[in-house]
């Protein structure tokens, strides 16, 4: 199987369960606040070191190149409550330019 | 659920062009237009598909690409659980309708109020499931001709979309403090650990604010 398919099986199962916990499984019960609100943390997280990831990193290293002008131009359209798809619009051409011009 | 339609119906366009780019993205990190659609009509949740592609992308992994996917999804168990009471039925359709949760539908449909509205949230899961993989497959098909992330600086626009949707999840202090923790792990491991490994081990930074919680 090749690894495309691998996580687009794995990744749906998983989201599947997740999405079905609590309209299948829990009915009427509560988490527990603490854990509930733990349990949200993880997204912001996971997106933040998404970000350092696709931004700096190079393999092991991080670096500061064409990518940071896209990050730039994909937070002032985003700041402004543009649509996603016009982020990555932003974040593609600046990038591209970026990398041009360099 | 007619009314669901009618609200989303302002965000299907903006949802296809984001299927689109989605379908873009995953072509750019090699994988089959079929395999991005089929992900796209399951898992139907996009900052997780798409953290999936860019790990796999970055030569993370097939087992990180799945973890990183996976932990971003985790929110789905208590956003599920706020609206349980909602749901009717025997198991196959609470399973089918709960598909239908994603951030968008449940906010659109009052979740995490006593006003929620199931026909709204199916509504609008409804139209945003249709062109969310309508989007994927064109761009999927578009996305044929790209074989390397960095063309057309896509590579810019994977980390502009991670920002633009950490910035609509920073809603409480302690979320920002999740998110500059989770930050600062990914950048200190980044140079010790393989690709993928840094962004799994972020999560840590859910622990920040833990005690005061």
């Amino acid at each position: 199987m090749s690894a495309a398919w691998a996580i687009v099986l794995a990744v749906g199962a998983g989201t599947v369960a997740l999405k079905a916990v609590g309209p299948v499984g829990v009915a009427d019960k509560q988490l527990p606040p603490r854990i509930a609100g733990l349990l949200s943390m993880v997204a912001p997280a996971i997106l933040a070191a998404l970000v350092v990831s696709e931004a700096l990193a190079h393999g092991r290293s991080l670096v500061f190149d064409a990518r940071i002008a896209g990050v730039g131009a994909g937070a002032v359209v985003a700041v402004k409550r543009a649509p996603l798809w016009v982020v990555v619009l932003a974040g593609a051409l600046a990038t591209a330019v970026a990398r041009l011009a360099s | 659920m007619r009314r669901g339609l009618r609200i989303a119906a302002p965000l299907l366009p903006a949802a296809f062009a984001l299927g689109a780019s989605f379908g873009v993205l995953a072509r750019a990190s090699h994988f089959g237009a079929v395999a991005a659609v089929v992900m796209s009509a399951t898992t139907f949740a996009g900052s997780a598909q798409v953290a999936s592609v860019s790990v796999l992308g970055a030569g993370g992994g097939v087992a990180a690409a799945i973890v990183a996917a996976l932990l971003l999804n985790v929110r789905y168990a208590p956003i599920g659980i706020t609206v349980a009471h909602a749901f009717r039925g025997g198991t196959p359709r609470r399973l089918a309708e709960a598909q239908l949760v994603v951030d968008e539908s449940w906010a659109l449909a009052g979740g995490g109020t006593p006003r929620f509205d199931r026909g709204v949230m199916l509504g609008v899961g409804a139209g945003l499931w249709v062109v969310w993989v309508g989007g994927t497959a064109v761009g999927a098909l578009l996305g044929g001709v790209v074989h390397d992330p960095s063309a057309f600086g896509l590579d810019g626009a994977f980390a502009a979309l991670f920002l633009a949707l950490l910035l609509a999840q920073l809603r409480s202090r302690r979320a920002i403090a999740a998110a500059v923790g989770g930050a600062a792990i990914a950048a200190l491991l980044t140079p010790f650990t393989p690709p993928g490994v840094p962004i799994i081990a972020a999560t840590a930074a859910v622990l920040a604010g833990w005690r005061r919680a």
